[in-house]
C-alpha cells in the first residue's frame, strides 16, 4: 500500500496557524488525534504502575503460605478487585485502543484527524476522574472486594454496604461512556474518512482491528452500562433486579455482565492482533499473508465473540443443553484464531526476517497467545470446567491471552512505533533487557499457575493449602523478574528523550509500508496538508 | 545473530516445561506439594473428566510444540542473513483451506468425549441419597432431608490443628457419605454467592440464594477423605471454608448416622432461619 503525494517531511514546515500554544491550551483543550493519543498512552503507564504494582503485593502476599502483608481476605479481595478493573478498564483499552488507535488509525487511513475531535477530547478527559473514582472505591468505606466480575449479591447492600461499590459503579459507567464516544469516534472516521482510494478491502490491519474493536465497544459496553445502572438502582433505590427476595436474580446480573465481559476480552486482544500483523509483515520484509482471510477472521471472532458469554458460567446451574450449545460455540473461536496465528506464520514464511525488538515481542506474543489459546480449548468444555472454573487454571489462561496477549500487543506497538511517535529511538540494549525480563519473568509467574490450578487452587484466595505453596513461590518470584523488567522500561523512556537520537521518517526501511513511515518523526501537527491519494 | 539463538533458546525450553503436565500427582484426595497434573479422579465422573483432560493434554501440547517448530524452522530458515531476498507470496489457497478445515476435525474429535462427559455428569435419576448443601458466609451447611437430620460445618483453626491435619482444609463436621454410593446435591445459598468445589469428586456448583442447583457425586468404594474448598468470592472469609466429604463404610456410616441424629438434634436448618429473616425482613 503506497501513498502518492503524502507531505515530504522536509518541505512539510510547522507554519504556526492553529497550533495551539501553552499547556492548558495545547493538553486539556486537546482536539488533536497525536496528542490525545499521547495522552492516552502516559495514562495507560501511569495506571499500569499502580494496576501492576497491585499484582507484584499480591504476589508478595502470596509468596509463602499465611497472612504476611495483608490484614484479612477483605484487603485482598479489595486488591483483587482493583488490579483487574484497573488493567482491564486503565490500561489495556486506554493503551490499545485510546494510545495507539487515536494516534495511527488517522494516519493510516489518511485521514486529517478523527470525525469528532471535541469527542475525543471528552473521550480521554472522562477517564482520570473514573480512574480516581476507582481508586476511592478501594479505599473508602473499607473498599469493594468483590472481583472485578461484581457479582450480586457480593456486590448487593447484602455483601457490599458501604459507598465503595457505588463508587466503582459510577467510575464503570464514566468509563464505559468514555468507551462508547470513542467507539462512536472510530466508526465514523473509518467509514468516511479514508483517503481517496483507501477501499475497506485496502485498509491496513490495525484500522480493520480499531473498526471491529469499535463495534464489540458499541454493542457491548452499553449491555455493562445497564446492568450495573440496575445494580446501582438495587443498592439505592429499592429495586430487586438482583435480589431473589424481591422476586429478582443474582443470574440475570451473570448474564448481562458476561455479555458485555466475553466481547471484552475480544476489545483488549483485537488491536493486539492488528499490531502484530503490522510488525510481522514489516521485520519480514513481505505483505501480510491472506489479508482477506486476516481481516474476516478478526471479523469472524468478533460476531461469535458475542455468542459465547455463558461458558463464564458452566456452574452456575444452566441447562445441559445451553451448556453443550456454548460449548460448541466456544470451540468455534478456535478456528478463526488458529487462521490468524498460521496466518502469521506464513507471512514470515519466505520473508526476510530481521530480529529487532518489535518483531521479538510479535514473535513472543504469537506463540504464547497459542498457549493462552489452547487452554481456552480445554475450559471450553462445560464437563471439564467442573474441575477448572475458578481456579488458578483459569487464571493462567487469561493472564496468557492478557497479559502475554494483549500487554504483548502495547510493548510490540510501543517500540514499533516509539520513534515514530516520540521522534527518538530507544536503546537497543536495554530493550533487550526488558523483552528478556518480562518474557522470562511472566512465563515463571504464568506457566505455574495452569499447575494450581489443575491440583484445585481456587482463585480470589489470601491464603492457601500448605500444598500449594511450592508452585506459588515460584511465580512470586516471575513476578518480580518482570517487575524490574518494568524498572528497565521506564529507564529506557528516560534515556530515550535524554539522549534524544533522533529517528528517521522511516526506521525499519522498505518493510514499513503503511502511511505513518511516509510521514516525518514525529509527524507534523497537522499530519497531511493535502488529501494523500492512495495507488 | 546471537539475539536470535537465544531468543529461539528460550522459547525451546519454555516448551519444554510444557511437557511435565502430563505428569500426574500421587494418589489422595487432596493438593500435593508440587503437584502437575489433576487430583487422582475419585468416581465416575471424575474418571471420564480425567480421561478427557488427558486426551485435551495431548492435543493441545501437540499443537502447541507444532507451532512453536512451526516459528522455530520460520525464523531460522528465513532470517535476514539466509534469506536476504524476500518472497511476495500472499495467498495460497490450498494452505488456507487446510488450515480451517484440520482446526475444524480437531474440534469434533473433542466434541465427541465432551459432549458424553456433559451429558453423564447431567443424569442424576440413579442416585440413592439426597444431600442439600446450604453455603454461607463463612460455613457450609449440610442436610440429610431423608434422615431430617442438619449440620453446620466450620473450618478448624489454625491453633485448634492437631499434628497432622492440614491447615485450611480440616473442617470440624465434614460432610459425611457412604462409600459406594451415588448421591444427589442440591446447593443453594444463605446469602452471597459461594461455591461448592470438591475436585477430585469432579463436583462444581454455585451456591445462590433463593436457587437450588442439582449435582451429583459418585462416591468410590473404600473408606476416604475428599477436600475442597469454596469457589466464588465471598466476602473476608472467603479462603476459610473448605469442604471435608468423608466417605466411610456403609456399616460405620449408619453408626455414624445414628450419633449425629442425636448430637445435632436440636439444631435449627436453614430453612427455618431464612423463613425468620424473611419474616423479619417483611415486618422492617
Amino acid at each position: 500500500m503506497s501513498a502518492q503525494n503524502t507531505n515530504n517531511a522536509a518541505t512539510h514546515a510547522e507554519d504556526g496557524h492553529a497550533i495551539p500554544t501553552g499547556f492548558v491550551r495545547r493538553w486539556l483543550y486537546s482536539t488533536n488525534h497525536k496528542d490525545i493519543g499521547t495522552m492516552y498512552i502516559i495514562f495507560s503507564i501511569l495506571a499500569a504502575l499502580i494496576g501492576g504494582g497491585f499484582s507484584i503485593f499480591m504476589r508478595m502476599e502470596l509468596m509463602e503460605p499465611g497472612v504476611q502483608y495483608m490484614a484479612d481476605g477483605h484487603v485482598w479481595n479489595v486488591f483483587t478487585t482493583a488490579h483487574g478493573l484497573i488493567m482491564v478498564f486503565f490500561v489495556v483499552m486506554p493503551g490499545l485502543i485510546g494510545g495507539f488507535g487515536n494516534w495511527f488509525v488517522p494516519i493510516m487511513i489518511g485521514a486529517p484527524d478523527m470525525a469528532f475531535p471535541r469527542m475525543n477530547n471528552i473521550s480521554f478527559w472522562l477517564l482520570p476522574p473514573a480512574f480516581l473514582l476507582l481508586l476511592m472505591s478501594a479505599v473508602m468505606d473499607g473498599g469493594a472486594g468483590v472481583g472485578w466480575t461484581i457479582y450480586p449479591p457480593m456486590s448487593s447492600t447484602a455483601g457490599t454496604p458501604g459507598m465503595s461499590m457505588d463508587l466503582a459503579i459510577l467510575s464503570l459507567h464514566l468509563a464505559g461512556v468514555s468507551s462508547i464516544l470513542g467507539a462512536a469516534n472510530f466508526i465514523t472516521t473509518i467509514f468516511n474518512m479514508r483517503a481517496p482510494g483507501m477501499t475497506l478491502h485496502k485498509m491496513p490491519l490495525f484500522a480493520w482491528s480499531m473498526l471491529v474493536t469499535a463495534f464489540l465497544l458499541l454493542l457491548a459496553v452499553p449491555v455493562l452500562a445497564g446492568a450495573i445502572t440496575m445494580l446501582l438502582t438495587d443498592r439505592n433505590f429499592g429495586t430487586t433486579f438482583f435480589i431473589p427476595e424481591g422476586g429478582g436474580d443474582p443470574i440475570l446480573f451473570l448474564h448481562l455482565f458476561w455479555f458485555f465481559g466475553h466481547p471484552e476480552v475480544y476489545i483488549m486482544i483485537l488491536p493486539a492482533f492488528g499490531i502484530v500483523s503490522h510488525i510481522i509483515s514489516t521485520f519480514s520484509r513481505k505483505p501480510v499473508f491472506g489479508y482477506l482471510g486476516m481481516a474476516y477472521a478478526m471479523v469472524a471472532i468478533g460476531f461469535v465473540g458475542f455468542i459465547v458469554w455463558a461458558h463464564h458460567m458452566y456452574t452456575v446451574g444452566l441447562n445441559v443443553d445451553t451448556r453443550a450449545y456454548f460449548t460448541a460455540a466456544t470451540m468455534v473461536i478456535a478456528v478463526p484464531t488458529g487462521v490468524k496465528i498460521f496466518s502469521w506464520i506464513a507471512t514470515m514464511w519466505g520473508g526476510s526476517i530481521s530480529f529487532r525488538i518489535p518483531m521479538m515481542w510479535a514473535i513472543g506474543f504469537i506463540f504464547l497467545f497459542t498457549v493462552g489459546g489452547v487452554t481456552g480449548v480445554v475450559l471450553a468444555n462445560a464437563g471439564l470446567d467442573v474441575i477448572l472454573h475458578n481456579t488458578y487454571y483459569v487464571i493462567a489462561h487469561f493472564h496468557y491471552v492478557l497479559s502475554l496477549g494483549a500487554v504483548y500487543g502495547l510493548f510490540a506497538g510501543f517500540y514499533y512505533w516509539f520513534g515514530k511517535m516520540t521522534g527518538y529511538t530507544y536503546h537497543e540494549g536495554l530493550a533487550k533487557i526488558h523483552f528478556w525480563m518480562t518474557f522470562i519473568g511472566v512465563n515463571l509467574t504464568f506457566f505455574p499457575m495452569h499447575f494450581l490450578g489443575l491440583a484445585g487452587m481456587p482463585r480470589r484466595y489470601i491464603d492457601y493449602p500448605d500444598a500449594f505453596a511450592g508452585w506459588n513461590y515460584v511465580a512470586s518470584i516471575g513476578s518480580y523478574i518482570s517487575a524490574i523488567g518494568v524498572l528497565v522500561f521506564l529507564a529506557l523512556i528516560l534515556e530515550a528523550f535524554i539522549s534524544k537520537r533522533k529517528a528517521g521518517a522511516n526506521q525499519w526501511g522498505e518493510g514499513a509500508t503503511t502511511m505513518e513511515w511516509q510521514v516525518a518523526s514525529p509527524p507534523p501537527f497537522h499530519t497531511f496538508d493535502a488529501l494523500p491519494k492512495i495507488k | 545473530m546471537t539475539t536470535r539463538g537465544s531468543f529461539l533458546a528460550g522459547l525451546g525450553l519454555f516448551a519444554g516445561t510444557t511437557v511435565l503436565m502430563i505428569a500426574g500427582g500421587a494418589w489422595a484426595a487432596e493438593p500435593q506439594p508440587w503437584q502437575f497434573g489433576l487430583q487422582p479422579p475419585a468416581g465416575s465422573i471424575a474418571e471420564k473428566a480425567t480421561s478427557l483432560h488427558n486426551l485435551l493434554l495431548v492435543i493441545i501440547t501437540a499443537i502447541s510444540l507444532f507451532v512453536l517448530a512451526l516459528l522455530v524452522y520460520t525464523c531460522v530458515r528465513f532470517r535476514q542473513s539466509a534469506n536476504s531476498k524476500p518472497s511476495k507470496t500472499t495467498h495460497n489457497a490450498v494452505i488456507e483451506v487446510l488450515w480451517t478445515v484440520v482446526p475444524v476435525l480437531i474440534l469434533v474429535v473433542i466434541a465427541v468425549p465432551s459432549f458424553r462427559l456433559l451429558y453423564y455428569m447431567d443424569r442424576t435419576q440413579d442416585t440413592e441419597m439426597v444431600i442439600k448443601i446450604t453455603g454461607n458466609q463463612w460455613y457450609w451447611n449440610y442436610e440429610y432431608p431423608d434422615e431430617e437430620l442438619s449440620f453446620d460445618s466450620y473450618m478448624i483453626d489454625e491453633a485448634e490443628l492437631k499434628k497432622g491435619e492440614k491447615r485450611l482444609l480440616e473442617v470440624d463436621y465434614p460432610m459425611v457419605v457412604p462409600a459406594g454410593t451415588r448421591i444427589k446435591l442440591l446447593v443453594t445459598g444463605n446469602d452471597v454467592m459461594h461455591s461448592f468445589f470438591v475436585p477430585s469428586l469432579a463436583v462444581q456448583t454455585y451456591s445462590i440464594i433463593g436457587r437450588v442447583n442439582e449435582a451429583w457425586i459418585d462416591v468410590p468404594e473404600g473408606a476416604n477423605t475428599y477436600y475442597g474448598q469454596c469457589n466464588q468470592i465471598c466476602g473476608v472469609n472467603h479462603a476459610y471454608m473448605p469442604i471435608v466429604v468423608k466417605a466411610l463404610e456403609k456399616k460405620e456410616y449408619e453408626a455414624w448416622l445414628a450419633g449425629a441424629k442425636e448430637e445435632f438434634a436440636s439444631v435449627e436448618t436453614p430453612a427455618d432461619t431464612l423463613l425468620k429473616k424473611t419474616l423479619v425482613a417483611s415486618a422492617n
